[in-house]
């Protein structure tokens, strides 16, 4: 006969073992996905060449390695203040794609401009955008307690929906003939980028991200707005008590997620891509949120797990080729990643117990 | 085949132990079956132990020989030796922070000794863990709650105790019924107040049948005539062989209850004592070295104004298992002591929570709560502290600190108003000093600002919330069980500094249930019964069984009755 099962939470979790986390996932990770691509016909030992070190072996995969950080790290700081004070933004897809829209609007109404505020101003506009779109969940949650997991879920779709209906129509490129994508972005709605090299796309985005990161670990260290939510997260009888609002530490965090996310959608159109089309993200938005786990939720921890899951997106991709993996090669790695890492860490954080035994025999 | 989890847990940050095969077939008796036949019964993997005792081969249950207990650096038990025989109740006596409850987590299996041995029934054992500790028949109830937040008491009863819900359910409520333990099985715990927990804790212990019962602090939120029938289950539980550690700061319960004391200081044994014959006088000697001040208490001279005044408030609680109020009135004047006397359970915590802000009235409602004549009773926390009113909570742990916090985080939940803070950036050399004057103003015993709420003792962390907000100058301090778990000497000198505060001209609400706490400096008694408050008295022309009488409800009648 099988009892309940529960989880329950260990007292004493050590140090180490939390920092051991993100290493057993990794290892368990790269284990599983050569298993599992070794099924498909790819040597192992293949793989494992092509996820971690092809991506650092020439000046191009680093430069790509740092295109698809630079969002990742960007999106996780953002949800990472979030996470901390247990409020579940998993919209940063949806708010990535309202932030490029909004921003792309000013390049598309002045494609001739030269102006060089025009980039500053977009990426004003994207944070703005991203964060009134994650505003909508905060208001339904602090108005209506309308769970925020599922209001940002569905945000996202309704965003790729408002994306496909302007760039099939207002946002249309007219000379475009049928191809549903915007004019081309003139050189000042572009992040400069951070070498002469034609070939390397690496731009000055991942500078933003860089100080972006340094202000993220000043406020969450620093300032007491990052400690009221980090007491509302860690003991919510605590921060009532103490008189912290959590509808405040509600506003705040969707406000500041979705503004990283806005961000991270301009670096999008305004780095690697150029111009507004029906794909602008290969899901850093739902990768973002491995990333901030991963990284421990600390601004330091994030920067290195981002790194980490650029280089695997970047290998990933060109295993797809060269070796024939399936398309689907890095999403089935981020999922491994994800399960592997909730897996350990609630194992370090919790025991399994039964609730109900059996009766005796 | 039955599988048992035992222990402590999540809030509490006391281990959890494995889940393990337990070989105990363990039936569940109720208690008083248990108490009838404990010696008589043989328990399978305890046979040869147990058939020893009845042969008398060993008479000593349990001694520590030489235990020494390290955290880092600090040692927290210093070579302990202690015997204990069969039957024999033992009071650990001891300042916050002398490493009691260190030495029975020891004796539990929660953590390891650095040096020295445990010997159980003759034979040396090695306690790895709380389920080894209970199959050889060792129970704790842990001073601070060591209950499943998510999951209801039944549930968090049938982790240690083998049995199908509906009837362990059963066992809960006959148990409940037998010594006034009252509680719903089918209640979540989170839902639970201080003092019904701790009832929870008690009740599972018992229905786990131990040889040794480790009593940490049990009674500090049971009201008093629970802590007579209390005493009355574990004297009867003591005839039939089962033997105890008992922890309390209250030293007449242990002269009423214990065969025998042993002081800890400083991690050490250094005396032991006959608590049938000590004075509490010198029981508290031995214990802090010292005789025990009482607070000097001058009669109040309060300004007429009232500071905090409540008219008619009526609360129904959305909680159907919660306490509602029921027009409650009063008033507090600056200057002045106002005790709330009652047993807990009685709409304290209720009232408690209206006035600090965290259960806050409907906008109409606002007037019914006012701070020098302004209505707050729909004003957040942050609003009443700026208006100079702060408060100390019941549970120190997770509502008054952040239990993962340091001391130097934790004084920033309340006091950043008080200069820790400039334009949004914490101001690490203020909080620092401030949380180094709390410590030292309040002998704080640990190590530092830097140390995690969490590890301090339970009697240290309640000193460091006292002084965090005393230190904040209030106009009005509302506090709730100011010497919950504090030992005599350090009770004595938190009501002095009550005392000293009032002087000064702050208006104090006190809710306790320590009827002597009450007395001793309160300057007039309100007593709170179902919820409601009964007219005050002047603390210095009432006595213990007038209050004691209120207590009961009697005001109530006559309330009703005019
Ligand atoms: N996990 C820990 N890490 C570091 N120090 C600890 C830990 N647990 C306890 N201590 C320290 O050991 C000392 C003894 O603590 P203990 O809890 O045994 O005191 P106590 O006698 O039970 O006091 P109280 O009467 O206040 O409950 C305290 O100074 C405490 O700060
Ligand atoms: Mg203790």
């Amino acid at each position: 006969m099988m009892g309940r099962y529960a989880l329950v939470q260990r007292s004493e979790v050590s140090l180490k073992s939390i920092m051991l986390v993100p290493l057993v996932t990794f290892v368990l990770a790269l284990l599983g996905s050569m298993v599992l691509f070794g099924f498909l016909g790819a040597p192992p030992l293949e793989v494992l060449y092509r996820l971690l070190i092809d991506p650092l072996a020439s000046a191009y995969n680093i430069s790509e390695v740092v295109i698809k950080a630079a969002p990742l790290i960007l999106i996780a700081q953002g949800l990472a203040i979030g996470f901390r004070a247990k409020v579940w933004n998993i919209g940063a897809e949806g708010q990535l794609i309202i932030g490029a829209v909004a921003a792309s609007v000013i390049p598309i109404t002045f494609p001739e401009s030269q102006n060089v505020l025009m980039l500053p101003a977009m990426m004003l506009a994207g944070m703005i955008a991203g964060a009134a779109w994650a505003g909508i969940a905060a208001a339904l949650k602090t108005r209506f307690n309308a769970s925020e997991i599922i209001v940002t879920l569905m945000l996202n779709q309704i965003a790729v929906q408002i994306l496909y209906f302007l760039i099939n129509g207002p946002l249309k490129d007219p000379m475009g003939f049928s191809y549903p994508q915007s004019v081309s972005f003139p050189p000042v709605a572009m992040y400069p980028l951070l070498s002469d090299d034609g070939m390397l796309r690496a731009n000055a985005s991942i500078l933003v991200v860089i100080l972006l990161s340094i202000a993220a670990l000043i406020y969450v260290t620093r300032t007491f707005s990052g400690y009221t939510l980090l007491v509302g997260g860690l003991a919510p009888s605590a921060a009532s008590y103490a008189g912290f609002s959590a509808k405040k530490a509600v506003w705040i965090t969707l406000l500041i997620g979705g503004a990283a996310a806005g961000l991270a959608g301009v670096g999008e159109i305004s780095g690697p891509i150029g111009r507004l089309q029906p794909s602008l993200s290969p899901g850093y938005g739902f990768a973002a949120i491995i990333v901030a786990y991963l990284g421990g939720l600390h601004p330091v921890g994030i920067l290195l797990a981002g790194t980490f899951m650029a280089i695997v997106y970047v290998g990933a991709d060109g295993a797809i080729i060269d070796v024939g993996l399936p398309p689907a090669a890095p999403v089935i790695f981020q999922g491994m990643v994800l399960v592997f890492y909730l897996a350990s860490f609630a194992l370090v954080q919790y025991r399994i117990v039964r609730v109900q035994p059996e009766a005796r025999a | 085949m039955a599988s048992a989890f035992g222990g402590p847990v999540s809030l509490t940050f006391q281990p959890i132990h494995a889940c393990r095969k337990n070989k105990n077939t363990t039936f569940v008796a109720s208690l008083a079956y248990v108490i009838e036949a404990a010696p008589l019964r043989v328990v399978i993997n305890n046979r040869e132990q147990h058939l020893k005792t009845k042969a008398g081969e060993s008479p000593l249950l349990l001694q520590l020989r030489n235990i020494t207990k390290r955290y880092g650096t600090y040692v927290a038990n210093d070579s302990v030796d202690l015997a204990l025989e069969h039957g024999q109740i033992c009071a650990i006596l001891g300042e916050n922070g002398a490493g009691k409850s260190t030495l029975m987590k020891t004796i539990y299996g929660i953590q390891q000794p650095d040096e020295g041995e445990i010997v159980w029934n003759g034979e040396k054992v090695a306690v790895t863990s709380p389920s080894v500790a209970r199959d050889l028949g060792i129970g704790m109830v842990f001073q601070h709650f060591s209950l499943f937040e998510t999951i209801s008491v039944v549930e968090n009863i049938s982790l240690t105790v083998p049995g199908s819900l509906p009837d362990l359910a059963e066992i809960i409520r006959q148990k409940a019924d037998e010594y006034g333990l009252h509680v719903n099985p089918d209640a979540p715990v989170h839902g639970l107040s201080v003092g019904e927990r701790q009832r929870v804790e008690i009740i599972r212990c018992l229905m786990q049948d131990p040889k040794l019962l480790i009593l940490d602090e049990p009674t500090s939120v049971l009201p008093p005539h629970s802590v007579q029938q209390l005493f009355g289950t574990l004297r009867k539980l003591s005839e039939r062989g089962v033997a105890m550690l008992y922890i309390s700061h209250k030293l007449e319960e242990i002269r009423d209850l214990c065969h025998c004391a042993v002081v800890l200081r400083q991690g050490r044994v250094t005396g032991t004592a006959n608590p049938r014959q000590a004075t509490s006088a010198e029981l508290a000697r031995l214990m802090i070295g010292q005789d025990i001040p009482t607070a000097r208490h001058a009669e109040a001279k309060p300004s007429c104004e009232p500071a905090l005044t409540v008219s008619d408030l009526t609360y129904e609680n959305p909680d159907p298992l919660g306490e509602s109020l029921d027009s409650v009135s009063m008033a507090v004047r600056p200057g002045e002591i106002v005790g709330i006397a009652g047993v807990s359970g009685n709409g304290q915590s209720t009232l408690a929570r209206i006035l600090s802000g965290e259960i806050r009235l409907q906008g109409h409602m606002a007037g019914r709560i006012q701070v020098f004549d302004h209505p707050v009773g729909d004003a957040p926390p942050g609003t009443r502290r700026q208006m100079g009113v702060t408060f100390v909570p019941e549970e120190r742990l997770g509502r008054a600190t952040v239990p993962t916090m340091s001391l130097a985080d934790n004084v920033l939940l309340t006091a950043h108003g008080a200069g820790l803070v400039r334009k949004g950036l914490i101001r690490r050399r203020q909080q620092a000093d401030f949380a180094d004057k709390c410590i030292s103003a309040m002998d704080v015993r640990s190590r530092g600002r830097q140390s995690i709420a969490s590890s301090l003792s339970g009697g240290n962390l309640q000193k460091f919330v006292l002084g965090r907000e005393i230190l904040l100058k209030p106009r009005i301090l509302i506090v709730s069980q100011p010497t919950w778990g504090i030992d005599v000497g350090a009770a004595a000198m938190v009501r002095q500094k009550l005392v000293d505060l009032r002087d000064t001209g702050t208006a104090i609400l006190m809710i306790s249930e320590e009827l002597e706490e009450i007395f001793e400096i309160s300057d007039r008694i309100h007593v709170m019964y179902h919820g409601r408050l009964s007219p005050s008295v002047q603390a210095r022309s009432v006595t213990a069984e007038d209050v004691g009488r209120m207590m009961m409800g009697e005001f109530d009648q006559k309330m009703r009755a005019a």
